[in-house]
């Protein structure tokens, strides 16, 4: 029977990590705050197009599409991931680390390439209140997501060299709600923007 | 140049505001005068050298207190929010007063850092000085063709901001022909604290024959003048057009707008003098 | 541009005029003789590893009561010279040119709310919350610190804008579109986006900190109705603080976008919208006015209660006002821009909901006088600025009221009425609430007592001082005189900005005053020394501690049975117990990775400020890199053994046994020891 991360830690830690844990969901909830007022100032600019370029024109269902399953995909690997860390199964943490990273990877890809379409045929943040809003909105999700791919590849370093401690445990925790949190965020997006911008 | 106008308004708006000031601050005076009186009673009675006063270290709630402190605020919080909420709508700066009664329309464009004032029915345009008759209600559509500013006349009440692609709106009467001064108070840069104009009330008579005036002057405020003028310049002196380029005052708001969908506070207001069924 | 400097050149040097060039020598000269006094008493060994790489609470809150002390100053000479330049700018332009003048109004709000009252109110936190509730830190010790060197890194870059480049002239609000790149290209709006911005992030962390801290931290039997009502008004604050800064980041964000990359959220025409800008920005500002506010109240709270001598009044009031306060915060915002053109039905709305606080501020100004009746009142310097406070502030909520409704905010908004408003409140209130603080729990950082003659000529200087410089603004507001005028042709105005500036001189005979009390208190500190680490004969858990006190708090983590509970246990005869056994204390290690990241927080944003982009990516890469190091070292505490907390305890109780039980016992005033008494 193989000691999970959680066996061994002494009362002093546990309250430690349910602390750090709890800290986290309140960044999650400032960050929630962040992108509401992003949210809210894209529906007051959406109309603002100054004469430009609206979604109706620029954006790709196909696109959106793809980048949405890729991200429920990562969500629900990075699940499995912590499956596997409850089990204390090492290598299957590091599988599914490294499957969520490639998914995550892959959302960030396309939506580079969905951007430096846009700039390239003269509709880029510059252009106009509705796309300033678009831009900063859309890719102020994907510079979490690129930071939480940062963060992916330091725990999957930090398994590989320290194995599935408590800390490590703990940092793994707070990375899966930081990633679900996330999801939850593009599904808005989704929502919000892509879908109305194309009806 | 009346040096307290607030204190000594000209306009039933700067009136009604005042009164409405002088109002709160008599009701408030309720909560205000005890406060004063408690500190400085015990401040005095219960210094701790004063072993005379009674000393009771545990005291720490007193029911009646308590009702005391949060009802009689909140009954005068109440009361102040009726006058409140009722002198809100009266006062509202999109009101036309006295709809029985033709207003005067001007235009006004906030540049830097200057005053522009159009008449379209007369077909003149002045730089810093707005001239109309009193006794006849005075109606201004307001924008900027720059930062933001706040056309204010003190004397007169009222403030409204002048924003570049939307337009406000702003009401006023002068009971009395006298002369006045307005300004932008709201910080727009190294001109700022010379943008004043002189606001002139005068007789029905002494107004037409100042628009007759202007209708003289040699110079009409045409696209290509309008580019000139509206280029940084502080303490333009008065100035008169006679004949305004059509549609000058709307083609500076479409200029921002792109044709893009009316988001104005315009859309919010609207332009009549009824109080809303309340 | 540059590829290497960015738009950085040597015009950017203050050369161009003779104010700049003095602001800039005075700063340089600053910092030259802060290094030169370290130097002097050889003391680098201490400064860098036993207060900059420090993450003890009690030292980060020391820290940014520093700071806010060094930019009191800054603050200071900015109204100094607008006070001055006014008084004689009738008919004339002063010595102040425009450029210098709005440059001037701007860093002196800007400095003023987010490098003087943030920090000071963060600092008195840090020190005495965990105290209060029986921690031994806050929640998250290594965030804290970045916090603090955040907060440094913007203060920093307020100053060097006064050596390199210009500040902004936009005001501390930033309005676009003056505040774009349009109307105001240059370095001067940049700065004061990235201080605000990099100080924010530093704020944001702090109130997810103390909340934590209160939440979870606090010693067995402390429950949440008894904690003292600092910490209460710590509570509502952090919860302010992580609701509301957001949105300042988000607001200063889409406008350093704008400026940077040529977007279009606040711009004319191109589809911007800057009445967003005044949504997003006063949406932070005004619960930001209550987490200045709130702690301020929470001191007076505590120094009204010891210094009469009694027991706070209306404590559940007090919380259940502190929590309306909080929440009401979120419902007002709309009333710093009335003008804006937003109907009646709006108008009114938020017209009503501000006067709506007014009352739990006044049930809470009522309770405090209701503690100071029948009580025994000891006019120490802290409660003189809580009786100042009382009285003064009283006359700021009047004027707000009366802001309050649209009708009259017509009139009033932009003028100096509005000025006068605002450091009415936030002088007496804010002001004096943290000086009060500074005063009352100096003793327990440092171990021995200001001193209080000056101390008391200090607030008399402020009180006299404040009052001639601010009561001729609501005067001028009545005359018409907006804000922001560098000279002005009405004379009527003239006399009461002369009366105004010879308040701000008295006011700096208070800061004077201050400044010599803390150097005669050094001198002096040994007949001043807080032998017991009770020298007001306090109410709550940080008097328990020694003075200054250990690195731990406390030896053994306190049992608390009730409200006061410092009070309660001295009544018991349990206070100065010796407990029986010592257990081992593990406490976080030194580390320089806060402080590494709060400086290349700085470099960060010069370096955005100047567009130099090379830099900027390699400081956000050190971030980075600081932050993975920190995350992948799980050996980041260190233990105190039980026998080296013994032997620091066994010193305690020695020193105690040559002390005075009750320090305050001198005072003519002085009630008696706490006894145990009837319910009353």
């Amino acid at each position: 029977m193989t000691a999970t991360a959680w066996t061994n830690v002494s009362p002093r830690d546990a309250e430690k990590y349910e602390e750090k844990e709890f800290g986290f969901w309140l960044y999650l909830m400032s960050d929630a705050i962040i992108f509401s007022l992003l949210f809210a100032t894209y529906l007051i600019m959406v109309g603002n197009a100054a004469g430009g370029p609206t979604g109706k024109e620029l954006f790709s269902l196909e696109r959106a599409a793809g980048e949405t399953a890729l991200l429920l995909f990562s969500s629900t690997t990075f699940g499995l991931a912590a499956v596997a860390l409850s089990s204390a199964e090492r290598s299957k943490v590091l599988l599914w680390l490294a499957i969520t990273f490639a998914l995550g990877a892959g959302f960030i890809f396309l939506e580079i390439g969905e951007f430096r379409g846009m700039i390239a045929e003269g509709a880029g943040p510059d252009r106009s209140g509705f796309l300033s809003s678009f831009f900063t909105l859309v890719g102020t999700h994907g510079l979490h997501v690129s930071v939480g791919l940062l963060w992916i590849a330091v725990m999957i370093g930090q398994v590989l060299f320290k194995g599935l401690t408590a800390p490590v445990a703990s940092r793994l925790m707070r990375l899966g709600l930081f990633w679900h949190f996330l999801d939850i965020i593009w599904v808005v997006i989704f929502s919000v923007v892509y879908l109305p911008g194309l009806l | 140049m009346i040096d307290g106008p607030v204190l000594d308004p000209k306009g039933p708006i700067a009136l009604a505001e005042r009164d409405l000031l002088f109002k709160a601050i008599a009701i408030m005076m309720i909560v205000i005068i005890p406060v004063f009186i408690m500190a400085a009673l015990f401040m005095w009675r219960y210094r701790g050298t004063n072993r005379g006063a009674r000393y009771t270290p545990n005291l720490a709630y007193y029911w009646p207190v308590e009702i005391l402190v949060w009802g009689v605020p909140a009954a005068i919080i109440i009361w102040l929010g009726i006058h409140l909420w009722h002198n809100t709508y009266k006062l509202d700066p999109y009101n036309t007063l006295d709809p029985s009664v033709k207003s005067l329309q001007v235009e006004v464009i906030a540049q830097d850092w200057k005053w522009l004032f159009v008449y379209p029915e007369q077909d003149i345009a002045v730089v810093n000085e707005l001239v109309f008759p009193a006794g006849q209600p005075l109606s201004l559509k307001i924008t900027s063709d720059t930062v933001m500013n706040s056309l204010v006349i003190p004397a007169l009440g009222g403030q409204i901001y002048a924003m570049a692609g939307m337009q406000t709106r702003l009401n006023l009467l002068a009971n009395e022909p006298g002369k006045f001064w307005g300004r932008n108070v709201q910080y727009s840069g190294a001109g700022f604290a010379n943008q004043q104009f002189r606001a002139v009330a005068t007789t029905k008579e002494e107004f037409d024959a100042w628009v007759e005036k202007a209708k003289q002057s040699s110079g009409t405020l045409d696209a290509s003048t309008y580019e000139k003028l509206s280029k940084p310049s502080q303490k333009v002196p008065v100035t008169h057009y006679s004949g305004v380029e059509p549609n000058l005052f709307d083609s500076i708001i479409a200029k921002y707008i792109h044709g893009d969908v009316d988001r104005m506070p315009s859309a919010a207001h609207a332009e009549t003098a009824a109080e809303p069924a309340e | 541009m540059d590829i290497i400097f960015g738009r950085l050149t040597i015009d950017s040097l203050p050369f161009y005029s003779l104010i700049a060039a003095s602001g800039a020598g005075v700063t340089v000269l600053g910092a030259l003789s802060v290094v030169a006094v370290i130097t002097y008493f050889g003391a680098w060994r201490l400064v860098l590893f036993d207060w900059i790489s420090s993450i003890d609470h009690k030292k980060i809150g020391i820290m940014y009561i520093m700071v806010a002390l060094v930019m009191l100053m800054r603050g200071f000479i900015d109204a100094a010279m607008m006070r001055s330049q006014q008084a004689i700018a009738f008919n004339s332009d002063g010595y102040l040119p425009p450029s210098h003048f709005d440059q001037i109004f701007t860093s002196h709000g800007t400095i003023m709310i987010f490098f003087m009252a943030m920090p000071f109110l963060s600092g008195l936190i840090n020190l005495i919350m965990p105290q209060q509730i029986g921690s031994r830190d806050v929640a998250f010790p290594f965030m804290n610190a970045i916090s603090l060197w955040l907060t440094t890194a913007g203060a920093g870059l307020v100053l060097v804008s006064l050596v390199i480049g210009k500040f902004s002239t936009a005001g501390w609000t930033g309005y676009p579109p003056y505040s774009g790149s349009e109307f105001t290209p240059g370095v001067g709006v940049d700065y004061w986006l990235w201080a605000v911005l990099i100080s924010g992030i530093g704020s944001t962390m702090t109130g997810i900190n103390f909340l934590v801290t209160i939440i979870k931290c606090r010693a067995p039997g402390m429950t949440m109705f008894r904690l003292p009502l600092f910490t209460w008004t710590v509570f509502v604050t952090a919860i302010l603080m992580v609701f509301a800064f957001p949105s300042l980041t988000v607001a200063c964000g889409m406008l350093v976008l704008d400026r940077t990359v040529g977007m279009h959220f606040f711009t004319n025409g191109m589809g911007g919208n800057m009445m967003n800008y005044i949504n997003l920005f006063w949406l932070w500002g005004h619960p930001e006015v209550y987490i200045l506010i709130l702690p301020a109240f929470g001191v007076f709270s505590e120094v009204v209660a010891v210094f009469s001598q009694k027991r706070l009044f209306g404590y559940i009031s007090l919380v259940l006002a502190t929590m309306a306060i909080g929440f009401l915060s979120f419902t007002v915002w709309l009333h710093h821009f009335f003008t804006m053109g937003s109907s009646a039905r709006v108008n009114s709305f938020f017209g009503t909901m501000t006067t709506i606080i007014a009352v739990p501020t006044g049930v809470k100004v009522f309770d405090w006088l209701f503690t100071m009746y029948r009580g025994r009142i000891i006019f120490k310097p802290p409660m003189l600025f809580t009786l100042g406070f009382l009285v003064t502030f009283t006359i700021g909520g009047l004027s707000g009221v009366l802001l309050a409704m649209p009708p009259v905010d017509y009139l009033m908004h932009n003028t100096t009425f509005l000025v006068a408003h605002f450091h009415n409140v936030i002088i007496p209130g804010v002001l004096f609430g943290y000086i009060a603080g500074y005063m009352f729990w100096f003793p327990k950082a440092f171990g021995f007592k200001l001193n209080e003659k000056w101390g008391t000529w200090s607030f008399w200087c402020w009180i006299i001082g404040f009052y001639l410089a601010f009561m001729p603004l609501y005067v001028l507001g009545f005359l018409g005189m907006p804000r922001r005028m560098e000279h002005y042709d009405i004379a009527a105005w003239q006399p009461h900005l002369i009366v105004a500036a010879i308040g701000a001189f008295i006011i700096f005979l208070g800061i004077v005053c201050m400044a010599v009390q803390l150097v005669v208190s050094i001198r002096d500190r040994n007949e001043a020394l807080d032998l017991t680490g009770d020298p007001w004969n306090g109410r709550s858990l940080e008097w328990a501690t020694s003075s200054p006190t250990a690195a731990y708090n406390f030896a053994v983590l306190p049992q608390v049975q009730s409200i006061d509970a410092w009070w309660d246990m001295k009544q018991r005869g349990v206070a100065y117990k010796r407990p029986d056994a010592y257990e081992d204390i593990t406490l976080p290690k030194n580390t320089f990775i806060s402080a590494v990241i709060g400086g290349a927080g700085f470099v960060f944003g010069f370096a955005m400020i100047w567009y130099i982009w090379w830099l900027a990516i390699l400081c956000l890469a050190v971030i980075a890199g600081a932050v993975i190091v920190r995350a992948s070292d799980d050996d980041s505490d260190y233990v105190i053994p039980a026998s080296e907390v013994k032997a620091i305890e066994d010193a305690r109780f020695a020193q105690l046994a040559k002390a005075p039980k009750n320090e305050m016992a001198d005072d003519p005033g002085f009630a008696g020891q706490p006894v145990a008494e009837g319910s009353a």
